[in-house]
């Protein structure tokens, strides 16, 4: 992109996101981001006011009582106004007391999620989303349903995060070795961007996903189906998804490039040496202890970084994987597929890349 | 008007410890005594910072102090306390000596400062000791040594009771799991005998590694040990430690730092720097000495006397 | 008394444009005549040196930063290395920049000056700040020098705890650092205390001075709590105790909590000596007594009390109870009630003044604008629900770079311009002086104000690369960054031209009547031989210019009727 054309696109017209954003704020796309706008219009004018009246005072002033011949020295004028004090000093008290009382009403609307909220797991790990549905069913973008209230329940496995959508006006940090929680409804349909907003390392910047609402009946069509693809893979399929989808492919490259954890090409059924000098075979066993608990038996070479699975995946699940590594290494037979793989359909997120780059910058250092 | 022509006293009778900077020796002392106050209220505001660690945890986690406390030695801990608030007798004695121009008097009290600040040191390094030999200590750290049946609840420096049942942790995970229970961590090996003892490689802690999983989970975490050994005790008892080891850790450097001073000013005082006239010095040193006393006076029933 | 003569009466020679025969810069000469003097003129000098330097080098940072922001995509620096370049551009401003800031480059130099006194109370303590900061600087330098850090200046836990980078060397250069600002601190609590001159009793003090010592109360009773924060982080580093780690019982977002105790007053330290500077500066500059002198001292007080009750307000996100946050947004409002009394005071001052733009008054004035847009921004930030939304977002970014920059360092512009006379005894380039102002003030707008716009669209900040829906924002505000720096290295330009070549400066270049005008530009090794008689600290209408001469003296009638002060 060269420099003329973001210029021009400021020019002729502000970027905008979607439609209904305006100078300030994005589209409103959720019950609550009209009150927090209404809440940010009302702190804007009154500062803009505020603001004209100061630096408007101050250049009529510098004007008006420049120095020149006739007017070297200052006019008489008292040093101090008890009124003046009072009045300038209850004033912003009033008008802070109500953007306080504003803002707090807003805010407990914000945090006090309805009863009958549709609850989403979301797990946040650098530097990738995971969202859980009730089915089970694990993707990298959340779908919602249009107008109902959904409450999500977030959980981190290594730093601080946390999970921001601007068109819903909606944050919470997320915190290791807790639950956070955040709730929404959401009133438009389409995409809307997520952000990390808690600095968690390199990948920072790049840990977006989107919130894709949807009509509530395409939306648990949608989920139906997703939860069901599985059933139409091989076990070798569906480990491949979940490969990409529960973020193995952030550490573990399937072409034999070197990355946080061991490569998976050639990796299942050879013995791997041990961090302890000992050596071990990877077989079902060690895959599956490695999943539930990483730092048990750690490849030597590589740092016991690895978060744990447990509670994060089902056994069928953790089999799928099995079968999907033993595809990597030759000489190993997968199961046969079941069915021809079911096309992917409308609102699924696109597939991540297969392959991780090279190096994946790892925000640990050089 | 404060100049040099004006003051009280003429050019030539410039005592020699009074500064340039300020005009006579009675600002020159107010200033010295209002800096050292200020400089003891940022120290106040430094243990502060623990104090308030301390809190937050005791508030939260009762169960963990009233637990872990008792591996505290009640005994040792009051002999250091009656040792500090003799030090700070002798130290106030001293610089009333030094006010009063008795010289040897305020080498002996110094002297005799000092040791009661080595005998602190001595028994606290005792306490640590023993509390290094149990495996009493911080985080991951913490691996206390089981005794053959001993009395549970010992009071004496740190015998830990036997292995705890690994309990599963209560955290908020969806698939609540037991600890693992599969594969041996290599290297782990199995409780070994040494003498009369047991001594547990590991933790007694349940693993981290439960639903969320934090960060314990990449260092060198434990396993539990076998079942069927008696005794429950809290989750995260290691948290008691480094609050502990922080907290005495912090006022044993600055007993240290107090300890250093009062011996330059023994020295000062051996070659007859100090007088009636002047003992500033000695006076700013007495007020660091006591607040590290009052730090301690604090600390000892919060860590030792829970119950 | 008052007819004792005092030295700048007799300095006849100043007036023909010659130095004073022997100055603080004169007095003695060599490396080890600085390296250990205890002239707290030439700490300040040195001090300024230092924060000149820091402040290109944190510069330069920002430079990189906004090059790699044009465009979305890495083109200069990887992405790791871009979060060590926000990390060291925030710790090298705050820590070695605007923390010690006004108080060390400018109050060490004027504050006895200002009390008519010969020194601080405790110079060698003084000496001891100044090493100890170089110690801080030189650990904070080694850091980068090694490898960098990543953790943002905050260094939040477990990130700050489990990173590779070398943050126990940074942590442990900020934790000595902390020990100079508290010394600092230190000493002008007792200076103000105990060596104010006869005559000068707590409301007879320049209002520079109220917000010195509430400065300093802020650094002696805040300060300790990063020092035992910061101690608890490299010892969670080094022997993981675990009080940071969930897994081990503790909790990060305690960590928060103790840092935010201590950076949240500290933006208080950066700021009060700022409104101090102005306080002495728009006086002037109008010919006209400060408006409203209780009001401002005691807001400076009420600022100082205050600070110490709204850390929570940046962890509203952070899992904080809703009680916490209410309380905390509640007392975020009352703080920023003092901060408003003061602008409209000095607008007051200015009313029926006699109002001459020269540098230090275009300073003070782009004050009022940035800092009274940076205050206000600050109001969309207390307010709970709109900071759920812009929290960590570039909105904050502006805010905070227009108090801190806007606020402190324009003040600090303001302060370095109007005592340069006084410090090197030369004047510089009126003309160039106004053009940097100029351009600094409009470069900085183009830098920071399209920042509130994206941030209020969702820009998270400490983000390498960014959505380009971005881009135009992020491309107008590095253009207004590299007009910045254009019209500081001209700045540098002009005042290091002025350090040789500026006309040799009358004691009272500009008509004020606080007591360090009373003595020579450059002062004397020792200040005053005689002190001065302290009198109404902005009695202005009584000072007539004279051009002959071209120093201000006292008005001849209004000196022989009497009344506060003679000298003055």
């Amino acid at each position: 992109m060269t420099a003329m054309q973001p210029i021009a696109q400021l020019l002729g017209g502000l970027p905008l996101a979607q439609e209904g954003s305006t100078f300030w704020m994005p589209s409103e796309a959720s019950t609550g981001a009209r009150a927090v706008d209404l809440a940010f219009y009302f702190v804007l004018w009154v500062s803009v006011f505020f603001f004209i009246l100061i630096v408007g005072l101050m250049l009529l002033f510098v004007i008006r009582y420049r120095r020149r011949p006739g007017r070297l020295t200052a006019e008489h004028a008292p040093r101090h106004n008890l009124a003046l004090e009072l009045t300038w000093t209850i004033i912003p008290v009033i008008l802070t007391a109500a953007m306080f009382a504003i803002g707090f009403r807003t805010y407990l609307d914000e945090v006090t999620p309805p009863a009958n909220a549709y609850e989403i797991k979301v797990h946040a790990q650098k530097w990738k989303w995971s969202f859980e549905y009730p089915n089970g069913y694990i993707d990298s973008d959340l779908h919602v349903p249009l107008n109902e209230p959904v409450l999500l329940v977030m959980d981190s496995v290594d730093v601080i995060h946390s999970f921001y959508v601007p068109d819903f006006r909606v944050k919470k940090d997320i915190v290791p070795g807790r639950f956070s929680r955040l709730w929404f409804q959401a009133t438009q349909l389409g995409e809307h961007r997520v952000f990390c907003s808690q600095y968690c390392g390199t990948g920072h910047s790049d840990m977006l996903s989107k919130v894709v609402v949807q009509q509530p009946g395409d939306f648990a069509k949608w989920l139906q189906t997703a939860a069901a693809q599985y059933a139409s893979m091989s076990p070798a399929q569906a480990g491949a998804d979940l490969y990409q989808r529960l973020g193995c492919v952030q550490c573990h490259s399937t072409d034999g490039s070197p990355g946080l954890g061991p490569t998976y090409k050639d990796m299942y059924g050879r013995q791997v040496k041990l961090a302890d000098g000992s050596a071990v075979v990877a077989d079902e066993n060690y895959v599956r202890e490695s999943i539930l608990d990483p730092q048990a038996q750690v490849v030597a070479g590589f740092q016991p970084v690895m978060p744990t699975f447990k509670g994060r995946m089902t056994d069928q699940q953790i089999g799928w994987i099995i079968e999907y590594l033993k595809t990597l290494s030759s000489g190993q037979q997968a199961a046969p597929p079941a069915a021809p793989p079911a096309s992917p359909s409308a609102g699924q997120s696109a597939s991540p890349p297969s392959n991780p780059p090279a190096n994946p910058q790892t925000g640990t250092g050089r | 008007m404060h100049d040099r022509e004006s003051s009280s006293l003429a050019h030539g009778e410039h005592p020699p410890h009074l500064q340039h900077h300020f005009s006579d020796e009675q600002q020159q002392l107010d200033s010295d005594k209002l800096g050292m106050w200020l400089f003891l209220v940022s120290e106040i505001l430094l243990f502060g910072g623990l104090f308030c660690v301390y809190a937050n945890y005791r508030a939260h986690h009762p169960e963990v102090f009233i637990y872990a406390h008792r591996y505290l030695d009640t005994t040792l801990g009051g002999i250091n306390t009656v040792v500090l608030i003799c030090s700070s007798f002798t130290m106030a004695w001293a610089v009333r000596a030094a006010q009063l121009g008795q010289r040897r008097a305020l080498v002996t009290l110094l002297a005799l400062t000092l040791l009661a600040g080595l005998t602190f040191l001595g028994i606290k390094s005792v306490e640590y000791e023993a509390k290094w030999k149990h495996g009493l200590l911080w985080g991951t750290h913490y691996r206390p040594v089981a005794e053959e049946p001993a009395a549970p609840g010992s009071a004496s420096g740190g015998a830990a009771p036997t292995a705890a049942a690994p309990t599963p942790a209560p955290a908020p995970t969806p698939a609540s799991v037991p600890a693992a229970t599969g594969a041996q961590s290599s290297g782990a090996g199995q409780p070994l005998r040494q003498g009369g003892q047991w001594i547990v490689e590991h933790s007694l802690i349940p693993r981290a590694a439960q639903g969320p999983a934090g960060l314990a989970s990449g260092l060198a975490a434990s396993q539990p040990v076998e079942p069927g050994q008696i005794v429950e005790q809290p989750k995260n008892v290691q948290v008691f430690f480094a609050v502990y080891f922080a907290m005495t850790g912090l006022h044993a450097i600055h007993v240290i730092a107090g300890m250093v001073v009062i011996a330059i000013m023994l020295l000062l005082a051996l070659r007859g720097r100090f007088d009636d006239g002047y003992y500033t010095p000695v006076d700013l040193t007495g007020l660091f000495w006591h607040l590290v006393d009052v730090i301690w006076i604090f600390l000892f029933p919060l860590l030792y006397l829970i119950r | 008394m008052s007819d004792t003569p005092i030295d700048v009466r007799n300095a006849d020679g100043q007036a023909a444009g010659r130095a004073a025969p022997d100055n603080y810069l004169t007095h003695a000469r060599g490396f080890r005549s600085w390296a250990f003097t205890l002239d707290h003129k030439r700490i300040g000098v040195m001090y300024l040196v230092s924060l000149l330097f820091f402040f290109f080098l944190g510069g330069m940072l920002a430079m990189l930063i906004r090059a790699e922001l044009v465009e979305p995509g890495m083109q200069i620096v990887s992405k790791s290395r871009y979060n060590e370049l926000f990390t060291l551009h925030g710790a090298i401003m705050i820590f070695l920049v605007v923390i010690p800031g006004i108080p060390v480059a400018l109050g060490n130099f004027v504050l006895p000056l200002m009390l008519g006194a010969r020194d601080v109370a405790f110079p060698k303590l003084n000496l001891a700040s100044y090493y100890l900061y170089v110690a801080g600087a030189l650990f904070m330098l080694a850091a980068i020098a090694f490898g960098g850090v990543d953790t943002g200046w905050t260094f939040y836990t477990p990130y700050s705890t489990t990173t590779n980078t070398n943050v126990v060397p940074v942590v442990f250069g900020v934790f000595i650092l902390g020990f100079s600002s508290i010394f600092t601190g230190l000493n002008f609590i007792v200076t103000i205390h105990k060596l104010r001159p006869p005559g000068m009793n707590w409301f007879r003090m320049p209002l520079f001075l109220w917000s010195l010592y509430a400065t300093a109360i802020i650094q002696v009773l805040a300060t300790p709590v990063l020092g035992i924060t910061l101690l608890l982080l490299i010892v969670e580093r080094a022997f993981h105790i675990g009080i940071f780690d969930s897994a081990l019982g503790g909790d990060p977002v305690l960590f928060q909590h103790f840092f935010w105790f201590y950076s949240h007053p500290a933006v208080y330290i950066m700021i009060l000596p700022a409104m101090g500077v102005i306080s002495e500066v728009i006086p002037t500059f109008s010919r006209k007594h400060i408006f409203g002198y209780g009001a401002i001292a005691a807001s400076s007080i009420a600022i100082a009390v205050l600070s110490f009750l709204v850390w929570g307000h940046h962890m509203f996100v952070s899992g904080q109870s809703d009680l916490g946050n209410m309380i905390f947004s509640a007392f975020t409002f009352a703080v920023a009630i003092p901060s408003a009394v003061k602008v409209f005071n000095w607008l007051a001052t200015m009313y029926k003044g006699s109002i001459a733009l020269q540098t230090p008054m275009l300073y003070a004035l782009s004050f009022l604008f940035l800092f009274g847009i940076g205050g206000m921004t600050g109001l969309f930030l207390a307010t709970l629900s709109t900071d759920v939304h812009l929290h960590d977002t570039y909105f904050v970014v502006a805010h905070f770079h227009y108090v801190i920059m806007g606020g402190t360092m324009i003040a600090f512009f303001a302060g370095l311009h109007y005592w340069w006379p006084k410090m090197t005894g030369r004047m510089y380039s009126e003309r160039l002086g106004a053009l940097s102002a100029w351009l600094v003030f409009i470069g900085f707008n183009l830098t920071f104000f399209p920042q509130f716009v994206m941030g209020a669209h969702g820009m998270p900040r400490r983000y390498a690369d960014y959505p380009a829906q971005f881009e135009p924002y992020h491309l107008l505000s590095s253009i207004g960054a590299f007009l910045m720096a254009a019209a500081f290295f001209l700045m540098a330009g002009y005042l290091l031209h002025a350090l040789r070549r500026g006309r040799p400066a009358p004691p009272n270049p500009w008509g004020s009547a606080t007591l360090e005008w009373q003595c020579a530009s450059p002062p004397p090794y020792d200040n005053f031989a005689v002190t001065p008689q302290a009198g109404d600290p902005y009695d202005l209408e009584r000072l007539r210019y004279d051009a002959a001469r071209g120093w201000y003296d006292p008005d001849e009638d209004a000196k022989s009727a009497g009344g506060a002060g003679g000298a003055a």
